[in-house]
Parts: C-alpha cells; sequence; structure tokens
C-alpha cells in the first residue's frame, strides 16, 4: 500500500547575516534527507563563493566531491579528495538555489553520497549552473548536518531560506 | 542558533504537499527493492498503477565485479528489450566536461555504478524521474541526475541523462541492472509516484 511522504522536517530563514547553518537531532526515520537553500552569499569578489556541508560535527579529511559547473559559454569539471569539508555549490551576491540529495543517510553499512544541484543565477561569476556529487568516508548515521558559506568574510545572507525534508521508503 | 525549527506550512512551497490545508501529501513511496547477500542479477518494480502522474526513482547502488572500474547502471520498461531506447549524456569527471549520446539503444542509462573492487562500502546515487508515464499519447522521457565519488584520483563523476522510450504504452514495470554486472549487496533502490493536483 504507497504510503504518503516527503515531509519538512525543519526549516529556518535568517535573520541577519549567518557563515554557518546546522540541522542537529536528525532522527533516522527516513530513508532519504533532502535540503533545499534558497538565498546569497555576500561580500564575495568576481568568483562565486562555494559553500560546504559537513555531517555530525566532523572536521576530519574523510570528504571528497566532483562537480561539473557551466557558467553560459563552457562547461568545466574538478575534484577534491580528502578535504575536511565538501562543497555542494556556488553562490554569489544574487538569489540562488541549491538541492542536496543525502541518499540513504542512516545506513551504518555504507559511505554516504550525496549528489547536488545547484544554480545562481548570475553568469559573470562563474559557476552559473552546476552539479555535484559528495562522499563522506564514514558509516555512522548522519544525525547532524552544517552548511558553511565558506568564508568567515562572506556569510549567508540575511533572508537565506534553509529546508530539510525527509523521504522514506516502504 | 536554534537549527531545528519545525514549519511545516513551508513544505508547500517547495516540497510535495497539497497546497490545499490539510490535503494529504503528493509524494508516495510504492514500493521498495533492497538487494541482499549474494547480490542480485536485477531490481524490478512490477505493477505499477498508473494512478501517479509522475514516478520518482531514488536509489544508491555497486555491483560485483573484479576489474575496479563503474560501468553503467541500466534501466529497461515492461520488460522490453529491443532497440527502443535513445539516451544522452552530460558528465563531469573530475578533469573536463563531456557530452554524448546514443540512439536505438536497449536501455537506459541512469547512473554509475561502482564495483566492489573500488570500494566495498561506496556507492553510485541517483534521482531519477519519469515524467507522464502512464500517457498512452506520447514516447516517455527520463532524467537523472546522478554520481559516484571515491576519494581517488581517478575514479568519480557527477552526470546527468536523459533518455527516451519509444513507446505509448503505459509504464507498468522498471527493471534496473547493471551492464554485465550483478547488482552488489546493499543496493537499494525506492520508486515513488507523485500525483497532479
Amino acid at each position: 500500500m504507497p504510503k504518503a511522504t516527503y515531509d519538512c522536517i525543519a526549516t529556518t530563514t535568517l535573520g541577519s547575516n549567518t557563515q554557518t547553518v546546522s540541522f542537529s537531532s536528525i532522527s533516522g526515520s527516513f530513508t532519504d534527507l533532502i535540503v533545499v537553500i534558497g538565498g546569497a552569499i555576500s561580500n564575495q569578489g568576481a568568483s562565486a563563493t562555494n559553500p560546504n556541508i559537513t555531517f555530525n560535527s566532523d572536521t576530519g579529511s574523510n570528504y571528497s566531491v566532483t562537480w561539473l559547473a557551466g557558467d553560459g559559454t563552457s562547461a568545466t569539471s574538478g575534484r577534491q579528495t580528502s578535504q575536511t569539508r565538501a562543497l555542494f555549490g556556488g553562490f554569489t551576491t544574487v538569489r540562488g538555489t541549491a538541492i542536496i540529495q543525502i541518499q540513504n543517510y542512516s545506513n551504518t553499512t555504507t559511505n554516504k553520497t550525496f549528489i547536488s544541484r545547484n544554480s545562481t543565477n548570475d553568469s559573470a561569476t562563474g559557476q552559473a549552473v552546476s552539479a555535484w556529487v559528495g562522499l563522506w568516508r564514514s558509516t555512522s548515521a548522519i544525525t547532524s548536518l552544517s552548511l558553511d558559506s565558506g568564508r568567515s568574510d562572506a556569510p549567508w545572507i540575511s533572508g537565506t531560506v534553509f529546508s530539510l525534508y525527509g523521504v522514506k521508503a516502504e | 542558533m536554534s537549527p531545528l525549527l519545525s514549519t511545516l506550512a513551508n513544505a508547500s512551497a517547495l516540497g510535495y504537499r497539497s497546497l490545499v490545508a490539510g490535503a494529504a501529501t503528493s509524494f508516495e513511496s510504492i514500493a521498495t527493492v533492497s538487494v541482499g547477500s549474494g547480490g542480485s542479477s536485477s531490481a524490478t518494480f512490477s505493477s505499477i498503477p498508473g494512478t501517479y502522474s509522475h514516478l520518482q526513482v531514488r536509489g544508491i547502488a555497486k555491483v560485483v565485479n573484479n576489474n575496479a572500474i563503474a560501468v553503467n547502471g541500466l534501466l529497461q520498461f515492461n520488460s522490453d528489450t529491443g532497440s527502443n531506447y535513445a539516451r544522452h549524456l552530460l558528465d563531469g569527471n573530475g578533469s573536463a566536461a563531456s557530452a554524448s549520446g546514443s540512439a536505438s539503444q536497449t536501455s537506459i542509462v541512469v547512473c554509475p555504478f561502482p564495483d566492489n573492487n573500488l570500494s566495498t562500502v561506496r556507492f553510485g546515487a541517483f534521482v531519477l524521474d519519469i515524467l507522464d508515464y502512464a500517457n498512452t499519447n506520447k514516447h516517455k522521457t527520463v532524467r537523472s541526475l546522478s554520481g559516484y565519488e571515491m576519494n581517488d584520483a581517478t575514479f568519480g563523476a557527477v552526470r546527468f541523462y536523459s533518455g527516451l522510450w519509444q513507446s505509448t504504452n503505459a509504464i507498468t514495470s522498471i527493471k534496473i541492472f547493471g551492464d554485465s554486472r550483478n547488482l552488489d549487496q546493499y543496493s537499494h533502490f525506492a520508486l515513488y509516484g507523485i500525483k497532479a493536483a
């Protein structure tokens, strides 16, 4: 029997500029998590700022990421391995979006893979549209996650919205 | 900061809940396939009802192999093994972006599936959307955002796939399998239905 799912677990709208937003005490009652971000990052220069995600407050070198980006003229790809955080998009002062899919987040037999798609609506800054696949090399269930703007002098701007959803497979 | 600020009202804006207060969600879990010990040649969803507007398959997978590679994760509808599929790919492999496509194929590609010689605990992940699957007046088009990461200089990719099934039949079954390889244990596929208002 099909069962309704796709529940909003939590959402927060920034009332002031903030570098890091965290969701904690995430229950293991879903199958996948989905993070939706709508907003902007302040004060960067000519290039987009790359925010990052970490899980369970792990700041060890346990993250890697591969990305694909297009700026309206050309497409590029890159990779980072053994990082202390995983990039998931590019944001500018113009409002953009990112949707991060975290598959089987509470499974304790696998490392955790996420996929993200992102747009900035600002083609002058290099990463107008992008996709990302990230790995957290841990078999721990994800119980918290943090979304950092990537630069202390360039926080998420007031009004940026972060929502966390859960999808449960029956 | 108080991070867990639960506001179900906001779910309607970006999630799949009905905008009508009190209405049920329009995103439903239909079925799940988990690959057990010993692996499996494929994962199949059958007897899919035509009561939704769109389908979504969310999954993680790897395959049994000894070659330390990633193979194509493939899909067929309604047990159709004919050359009735077309597929296109936008690929980022960590050093360059590329695109490719091919017609008259016997399957659609949905995700790179790494093998268990690359890692026993790292899987490919994908979200596949199958649009208007029950419409008998059009061919069926799908899209997938997928990827795998190995924390390795060589292996890892993020990929957009599109696929076409040249049939006007309503989709009633979906078969997912690795290209010439069995699915490995802990591969997991979940089928969801999305209703229109």
